[in-house]
């Protein structure tokens, strides 16, 4: 079937089996390796993109259901060669260590920023409580969200 | 894994999404949110010829509020009823036993009709349905029908539904002021399906006396049900201390016969965890 998206800005349309999902579609179709693919059934949280502006799990979601769609992948977040202040705070707080879950996490914490740039720690826990991290312990991901707040205020999106 | 082969078909009327699945019988199956259908896929535990995509079919997205109640459509996401305004008001007891739900992104794309239908003996959803009397309706080739949540659940994800029938909706019935409600659930961490979970509520008489009673529970049997042996402790009764104790052992007697243990918890813990949350709802009730 073929299907037509906007993908970090670009449009772009192709030809893919129904049961492609957005993820796979991503990565092998449109060489988007920084969408993760942790688990393929919805539990890690590693295949996060922003679907029309909002955080969505794209191991559970169909290429063909995106039809029409804005998505926003890792690759997107940064404009140009230079780290965005969510990244940056990241690599500041040592927010990440094998760097498995990070497009996940970065994708996560962007939408939610995006729409609640007060979001207070308690909030940041509860968002990224769903997105699976096995090497640093959550604390660090945590200061970088919280941290990375001041460049959202105002609406801008970093 | 990756996904079993299928045709996909996205209709534009209800009506052309009814007449798929009947043309099929029984092969094609709805997809809405795919949060729950996807995984399901993915293990393939089914594989549909076809999937009925439900995203253009129009009005199953609203959120009505009247005075016979709440009108959920079954394209309504959790997000949507998390941000609705007007909503907390209306039916608190439903906003609370939401916001249990799933993950951040699940919540952006999983919906009230698929879970319904999905039938997780832990799902929120099916739970407040029906401790709460909700109606739920649902339209196929012949016409349309109302199904009383009690009577929709027939074992764990398993539903009365018919292969052409979609559901459109659920009503809950309106909520008087005043009226003491509670949600109480154990998870090991927030989002996922509950080992048990509570959803109560109950009027108060002009002498300060319980009275209809509901008393809904999921996750300890294959479906969500009331316990009316709860029920009947609570009504007629001051919640008092020895009240609420009397309750919580009532529970954990009148789950013992269906309790059913897996790899998350026993059937023993599940008795003895829905003692405890039927005894913090019922401390914890408010308006
Ligand atoms: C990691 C994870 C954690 C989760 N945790 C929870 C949780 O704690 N509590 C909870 O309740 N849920 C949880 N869920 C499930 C989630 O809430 C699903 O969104 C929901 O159960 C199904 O809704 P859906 O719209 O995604 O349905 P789909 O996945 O699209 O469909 C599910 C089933 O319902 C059928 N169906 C869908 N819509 C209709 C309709 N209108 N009429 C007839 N049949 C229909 C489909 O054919 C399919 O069989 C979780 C899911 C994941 C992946
Ligand atoms: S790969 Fe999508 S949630 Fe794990
Ligand atoms: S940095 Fe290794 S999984 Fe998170």
């Amino acid at each position: 079937m073929q299907v037509s998206m906007e993908i970090n800005g670009k449009a772009v349309s192709i030809d893919v089996e129904p049961r492609m999902t957005l993820a796979d579609c991503l990565r092998h179709h449109l060489g988007l390796t920084g969408t993760h693919v942790g688990c393929e059934h919805g539990v890690c949280g590693a295949c996060t993109v922003m679907v029309d502006g909002a955080a969505m799990r794209s191991c559970l979601m169909l290429a063909v259901q995106a039809d029409k769609a804005k998505v926003v992948t890792v690759e997107g977040l940064s404009c140009d060669e230079a780290l965005s202040p969510l990244q940056a705070a990241f690599r500041k707080h040592h927010a990440l260590q094998c760097g498995f879950c990070t497009p996940g996490m970065l994708t996560t914490a962007h939408a939610l920023l995006s729409k609640e740039p007060q979001a207070d720690e308690t909030r940041v826990r509860e968002v990224l409580s769903g997105n699976l991290c096995r090497c640093t312990g959550y604390t660090a991901l945590v200061e970088a969200v919280l941290e990375a707040r001041d460049a959202y205020q105002g609406g801008q999106e970093a | 894994m990756k996904l079993p082969s299928f045709e996909y078909a996205c209709p534009a009327t209800l009506a052309e999404a009814v007449r798929i699945l009947a043309d099929h019988e029984g092969e094609a199956k709805v997809i809405s949110g795919g949060q729950s259908l996807m995984p399901v896929l993915a293990f393939r535990l089914a594989a549909p010829s076809v999937l009925v995509d439900l995203r253009n079919v129009p009005g199953l997205d609203r959120i009505t509020i009247t005075e016979n109640g709440v009108h959920l459509g079954a394209r309504v996401r959790w997000c949507d009823i998390e941000s609705h305004d007007g909503l907390r008001k209306a039916h608190p007891l439903l906003v609370q036993g939401i916001s249990h739900v799933a993950h951040y992104q699940i919540r952006n794309r999983g919906t009230v009709g698929g879970s319904l239908a999905h039938a997780d003996p832990a799902a929120e959803m099916p739970g407040l349905a029906v401790a709460c009397d909700a109606e739920i309706s649902v339209q196929g080739v012949a016409g349309s029908r109302l199904i009383k949540a009690a009577d929709f659940f027939d074992g764990a994800l398993s539903t009365v539904l018919e292969f052409d029938e979609i559901i459109t909706g659920i009503r809950f019935p309106a909520w008087p002021s005043g009226r003491r409600w509670a949600f109480e659930e154990f998870a090991r961490r927030r989002g996922d399906f509950a080992m048990a979970g509570v959803a109560l509520h109950f009027d108060l008489d002009a002498a300060g006396r319980a009275c209809n009673a509901h008393v809904g529970v999921i996750g300890v049997c294959s479906h969500p049900c009331r316990l009316t042996a709860v029920e009947e402790v609570i009504n007629g009764n001051v919640v008092e201390e020895d009240l609420v104790a009397a309750a919580a052992k009532a529970a954990s007697e009148a789950v013992a016969a269906d309790v059913t243990g897996d790899m998350h918890a026993s059937a023993e813990y599940r008795q003895a965890l829905i003692g405890v949350l039927v005894e913090r709802a019922l401390a914890h009730a408010q308006v």
